[in-house]
């Protein structure tokens, strides 16, 4: 069926019920026809699982980060609220019957997650405070009475959904007027009604309550016009006493906004409390530290990868939704493009598999570099055995993955020590986030680099309190993890903590002597300078360290030990192509393209993506070949704000006409005269479809350039 | 260097000039002041190259590389990027300020292009950059008209068509000659200032004050492009090189119409006859490049089962790759194929195929938000329904609306519906917002395939093509087939008498008064009333539109052009006989 027409833009195409039923399963797009493997169903399998694993743990995090606010708003709502159902006559009080309880909820710029705190947080208000929570966004809400309406028709839903279904056809709502007196009528009706009700039913602790608030959720509040704000706020107050009102702003930029928004009569009728939700760069901390900085999930993502998606996040939208996107294609690509990612699980089922492996991924397990620089490294015979023989490879290869396992086990362990002993720094020399230090570490020998030495450098001056309070961190991160094999480290830094507390008593014997020996005489000034040098002198050459400096410096040799151990970067672990995901330019061309520069290159540049060696020409010039739009689109770069089509299409006559008499010399006709001003006027309104011109009615015969400054 | 001297030369030679002698010197040497213009065309361009050896290109550098450094901080730097386009040097060259053009410009360049032809290698044009210099030192010496001479030839033997009037622009400003007959146009600044250096001091005085002056001059001085600055080395310069560009409301361009062309206007079909016996080049490069895209199938399918949705970017029409996509990989689901490009097309429109079309509704709405949310609630109710959506053009005219786009993302992030679009406006990504886009939530794929929007530019109204009217037409031949045969003769005598006034142009249609004249003598009607009814009945089909005009007369007219009108009675005619 033809899916251009006249008359219509939209094609509906339905295959037969019979035909629909064999639709391909999504594995079966899994199959890379580049790698021709075989397990593509297996490798699709473990991207499910592992991603399902991965998004879970995301889900929980979110969950856990937004508790501790959750507590706090659900806090002040019932205290609001209890404060206003004891009828106390007291004047202090009734004052307050006139304020509407407010939360002003401070979110952050990254809008896009908003969406899923708002959900939960609804979800936690209906559980916990009252069935009656409603969600408005600025969009719906462009004057008080489709305000009014929005609220009226959602506070209906949100009760029939507290009750059974079958009140629904009873409670249909006039669309005639809605008001504040019919809302405050029908709150009156229900809460009569259901009391009773709710009682039996699961709300235990609201059920304590004669009447539930009605909780008012703004979904970003700078988006609605301030005046339909004022308006609803200054009714509502009005009818608070009957229609017990709580509003939730969610604010994206700072509270000020809320004065700026609303003047001080409107403001004065709210009782305003601030909440902070975490800073989204806090939250992308947790989940790295959770989701990447951990040997609980086998894929891992090298430093460019990395740095692509943090890039977009600090730089473009501070959204973690976005960053969990690029994380999940990340994963898909990985899985994608390796053959070998099918051993990206855990351990004892990746070692499983190895067992079953074909020829074919014994021989892709060989073209690794990583793995190929392994066995060079090998004694010959082990080579020799290593490259023919298959169950010898399998063998190796398990072990390899153990020793790949264990890498990453000790890597983030000590990562986590090197960190604490960094951030403490002036001038955070190595960064001032975990992720930082991550990114060095997976580009190279961090112990190679400037700011390295600086830092230990830095850390052979900490004061011994500082020192300590780091020792006893790293201790805590080391005991945390369950295997065994930092264990000696984990002595030894322990070991370091009871040295440092026996200096306590011993440092005083030696602070005694130091000074007793030292009686200084009285003396004229000659005599006292040379003393003073004398002593100088005397320190420097013999340098006797005290204890604790003797100490401090085995620490942070033990230290730089550590790191040179542990924190080798992954390109050196044969079989680390198996998890790590580096194909970042994919990631960047997918996640963060450039329209506008791709359209420039296409039109400038056509060489570049049509490789024909004609078209090749130095920067800047085009080749009179080039299609026919790229050419016109030169011609009217050379033009200001208004083009003259008459010049632009003897302009581009002229080049046209010059590329086709290399070929062929014959002289021109008026019929190809013809086929070149069709193709002008092609290339014109192709250019006008992509947005460099327009018609313009300043001048007969023009068009207006649109790009860059123009029209 | 040479600059240097000038300003030395500046220092000392102060002198008072009086504005004839100022006026005469820009007569006497507009093609001198004309040559100053700079070019600090970072956008484009041929003469750049040459003028790599001037010490200012390195300034030039210089800046591209700070431009980039920046560009690189925003992780946007692609060197490891193979595929992508943007490769080729970040968005220092896309996004830098518009320069004022000259009008000449233009043809400058084509002279340019067409001679680059000749070589078939236009490397060697870099080569020796040295030798041109020369040739157009040479070329100095020459009397103007001997140089244009064969030039003119040439494009005279091109294009037949216009070339008195060619002639005309390049022989009468004689200035224009001048730098329009070297090839490497600009070539240099160190030229022109050698050339400078030897006229005497006042014209330094000049070109420092002509920028002030050239306002106040007449005509030719006004061709010519304003004197910028010699310095331009900093972005400010920049900055006022804009401001410059845009400060007069005025553009210079030449006067010249459509209309003294023998080849006006085309219209649609014509066009498509003319360019099927065009052969485009490179197809064996294309036909390579949409191989490349077609192997991306499956993956797309696969992201699309994943919840991404995809949008794909690029020069050239990508409706032959999605209408392959389609027939390939969405024959055994149900989709639904959007034509953007489409005039009538609406998200109202899209939303009723939806739901009457594939959820099989047949109810109707209050409004289209309320019909999205129907849509939503349906689709997470059943999981099993699917749904493809693929649109061409996105982001075109009827659909870019915030509603509209909202709307589609919304759709577009339930979990069973997959969207597959393109978009092809240089300014697309505008259209969305953080939230729209964690909407969307797309993965962009270029497809650069360099074919021509055929499909997507028939519609528009575009700037060459003439109408052919033969939508009009037809409707006019169904409306009147249902008319009774009384009034379509009412209508024939009114398109009659169109037809007879077309030319006058002070005709504003055909007073009801008289045309109840008229009717009442052909035996049409008998009152006025029925030929009232009648027009009502026109009116509501939008045949004809009236008018009060000042006399407070109704004024009937047909608002369909003239000679549609007369193909109609001819037709009419045909049938009759």
């Amino acid at each position: 069926m033809a899916t251009s027409s006249v008359s219509k833009g939209c094609f509906v195409f339905k295959p037969d019920i019979k035909k629909r039923k064999i639709s391909v399963p999504i594995e079966d797009y899994f199959n890379n026809e580049n790698l021709e493997s075989e397990d593509s169903k297996l490798r699709f399998e473990t991207y499910h699982l592992l991603w399902q694993r991965m998004k879970s743990e995301t889900e929980q995090l979110q969950e856990e980060l937004n508790k501790n606010l959750f507590d706090n708003l659900v806090d002040f709502l019932q205290k609001s609220h209890s404060d206003f159902q004891k009828n106390s006559s007291n004047w202090g009080c009734q004052m307050k019957f006139r304020e509407i309880p407010t939360a002003a909820l401070i979110l952050g710029v990254n809008v896009t997650d908003h969406d899923l705190i708002f959900k939960s947080l609804t979800e936690t208000l209906q559980n916990n405070v009252t069935p009656y929570v409603v969600s408005l966004q600025a969009k719906d809400c462009p004057d008080v009475k489709h305000f009014l309406q929005k609220l009226t028709s959602q506070l209906m839903d949100c009760c029939v959904d507290g009750k059974s279904k079958e009140v629904k056809s009873v409670k249909t709502p006039k669309k005639t007027n809605y008001s504040m007196d019919s809302l405050s009528s029908w709150y009156m009706t229900v809460t009569q009604a259901t009391c009773p009700k709710m009682t039996i039913k699961k709300r235990t602790t609201s059920s304590q309550w004669q009447s539930p608030p009605v909780v008012l959720i703004l979904k970003n509040m700078e988006s609605f016009s301030t005046k339909v704000l004022q308006d609803f706020i200054i009714i509502s107050s009005q009818h608070l006493h009957e229609f017990p009102l709580i509003l939730i702003f969610g604010i994206a930029t700072s509270p000020v906004i809320i004065h700026r928004l609303l003047p001080h009569a409107v403001s004065s009728l709210l009782c305003i409390e601030l909440f902070q939700s975490l800073s989204c760069k806090e939250h992308l901390t947790v989940i790295l530290d959770k989701l990447l900085l951990t040997a609980q999930f086998p894929f891992k993502i090298s430093k460019k990868a990395l740095q692509v998606l943090t890039n977009i996040f600090l730089y473009h939208d501070f959204s973690i939704q976005n960053f969990i996107k690029g994380l999940k294609l990340s994963l898909l690509e990985h899985f994608y493009l390796q053959p070998l990612s099918v051993l990206c699980c855990d351990l004892p089922e990746a070692k499983k598999r190895i067992k079953f492996f074909s020829v074919n991924q014994c021989e892709n397990i060989r073209r690794l570099p990583s793995f190929r620089r392994y066995v060079e490294n090998q004694a010959s015979r082990k080579q020799v055995t290593l490259l023919t023989n298959e169950t010898v490879l399998k063998e190796e290869t398990q072990l390899l993955l153990e020793n790949l396992h264990v890498y990453h086990m000790n890597y983030f362990l000590v990562l986590r020590c090197l960190h604490n002993f960094t951030s403490c720094l002036p001038k955070y020399p190595l960064g001032r986030q975990i992720r930082e230090l991550y990114c060095t570490c997976l580009e190279k020998n961090i112990w190679d680099s400037e700011e390295y030495a600086s830092a230990l450098q830095l850390l052979r001056m900490l004061a011994k309190d500082e020192l300590m309070s780091i020792l006893e961190k790293c201790s805590e991160v080391l005991q945390s993890s369950t295997e065994k094999h930092l264990d000696s480290t984990t002595q030894k830094v322990k070991d370091f903590l009871t040295q440092f507390q026996n200096l306590d008593d011993s440092k005083e014997e030696e602070d005694a002597c130091g000074s007793q020996s030292k009686g200084l005489q009285k003396t004229d000034l000659y005599h006292l300078q040379k003393s003073l040098l004398e002593m100088k002198e005397l320190r420097r050459t013999t340098k006797k360290q005290t204890k604790f400096e003797m100490l401090r410096e085995n620490v942070v040799n033990f230290l730089d030990n550590l790191v040179r151990v542990y924190l080798l970067p992954p390109e050196s672990q044969p079989l680390y192509e198996v998890v790590y995901f580096s194909a970042a330019h994919t990631l960047r061309e997918h996640l963060n393209a450039a329209p506008r520069v791709a359209l420039h290159t296409a039109l400038n540049n056509p060489y570049y993506y049509l490789k024909n060696e004609t078209l090749k020409s130095e920067e800047g010039c085009i080749s009179n070949i080039a299609p026919d739009v790229c050419i016109a689109y030169k011609l009217h770069l050379e033009c200001s704000r208004l083009i003259n089509l008459v010049d632009w299409s003897e302009a581009f006559a002229t080049v046209v006409t010059a590329a086709e008499k290399v070929d062929a010399n014959s002289t021109t006709s008026e019929e190809m005269n013809e086929i070149i001003h069709a193709r002008f006027i092609r290339a014109v309104s192709e250019l006008e479809l992509l947005g460099f011109i327009k018609p313009t009615k300043q001048k007969t015969d023009h068009v207006a350039r649109l790009t860059w400054g123009g029209c | 260097m040479s600059t240097l001297q000038l300003k030395e030369s500046k220092v000392l030679n102060v002198q008072f000039v009086g504005d004839d002698n100022v006026l005469n010197h820009i007569f006497d040497r507009e093609g001198g002041t004309k040559l100053k213009k700079e070019k600090a065309q970072l956008l484009v361009n041929p003469q750049k190259i040459i003028k790599k050896p001037v010490c200012e290109s390195e300034k030039n550098d210089q800046e591209v590389l700070k431009d980039q450094n920046y560009v690189e901080v925003l992780g946007r730097n692609i060197q490891d990027s193979l595929k992508n386009g943007s490769a080729v040097d970040g968005g220092n060259k896309v996004y830098s300020f518009q320069q004022r053009k000259h009008s000449e410009e233009m043809a400058k360049l084509a002279l340019e292009l067409a001679k680059t032809a000749r070589k078939v290698v236009p490397l060697d044009s870099k080569a020796d950059p040295e030798t041109k210099k020369k040739v157009t030192r040479k070329g100095k010496g020459h009397s103007t008209s001997e140089k244009v001479q064969p030039e003119n030839n040439n494009k005279a033997e091109c294009l037949s068509a216009p070339p008195r009037s060619l002639r005309k622009r390049i022989i009468v400003p004689v200035s224009h000659c001048d730098s329009e007959s070297e090839y490497s146009a600009s070539n240099s600044e160190d030229d022109e200032e050698a050339a400078r250096d030897d006229e005497d001091a006042d014209v330094v005085v000049l070109s420092q004050k002509s920028r002030a002056q050239s306002r106040v001059l007449p005509a030719p001085v006004s061709k010519g492009t304003p004197l910028k600055k010699m310095k331009r080395d900093k972005a400010s310069d920049l900055v006022e090189e804009y401001f410059e560009a845009h400060s007069s409301s005025k553009v210079l361009t030449s006067d010249r119409t459509l209309q003294k062309l023998k080849r006006a206007k085309m219209d649609q079909k014509m066009l498509r006859n003319l360019l099927s016996k065009f052969s485009p080049s490179f197809s064996a490069e294309i036909e390579q490049l949409n191989q490349q895209h077609e192997k991306l199938f499956r993956k797309w399918m696969l992201q699309l089962h994943l919840g991404f949705n995809i949008v794909l970017y690029g020069l050239g029409s990508k409706r032959d790759l999605l209408e392959k996509f389609r027939a390939t990989m969405l024959q055994g689901s149900v989709h639904v194929v959007i034509n953007g490009f489409f005039p009538g097309i609406s998200v109202k429109s899209i939303l009723n195929s939806i739901t009457e079309d594939v959820l099989n509704h047949m109810g109707t709405f209050q409004s289209v938000l309320d019909q999205r949310d129907w849509i939503i609630n349906k689709f997470k109710e059943d999981s099993s329904l699917e749904l493809f959506l693929l649109i061409h053009n996105l982001d075109s005219q009827m659909l870019r609306g915030d509603n509209s786009q909202q709307i589609l993302g919304q759709l577009s992030s339930l979990h069973n519906v997959y969207l597959i679009a393109s978009v092809d406006h240089l300014h697309a990504p505008l259209m969305w917002d953080h939230a729209k886009q964690s909407l969307y939530n797309w993965l962009w794929y270029e497809t650069t395939t360099y074919s021509p929007y055929t499909e997507e530019t028939s519609y528009e109204n575009s700037l060459l093509v003439k109408q052919s009217g033969s939508l009009p037409l037809s409707s006019l031949i169904h409306v009147l087939r249902s008319l009774t045969p009384n009034a379509r003769g009412i209508f024939r005598l009114l398109i009659k008498f169109q037809l007879d006034n077309q030319d006058s142009p002070s005709y504003i249609g055909l007073s009801f008064q008289d045309f109840y004249q008229q009717c009442r003598e052909a035996f049409l009607v008998n009152s006025d009333l029925t030929l009232r009814a009648q027009l009502t009945e026109f009116r509501d089909h939008k045949l004809i539109k009236t008018k009060k005009g000042t006399d407070g007369v109704e004024y009937l007219l047909i608002p369909v052009d003239s000679r549609t009108l007369a193909d109609f009675l001819e037709k009419e005619e045909e049938e009759a006989s």
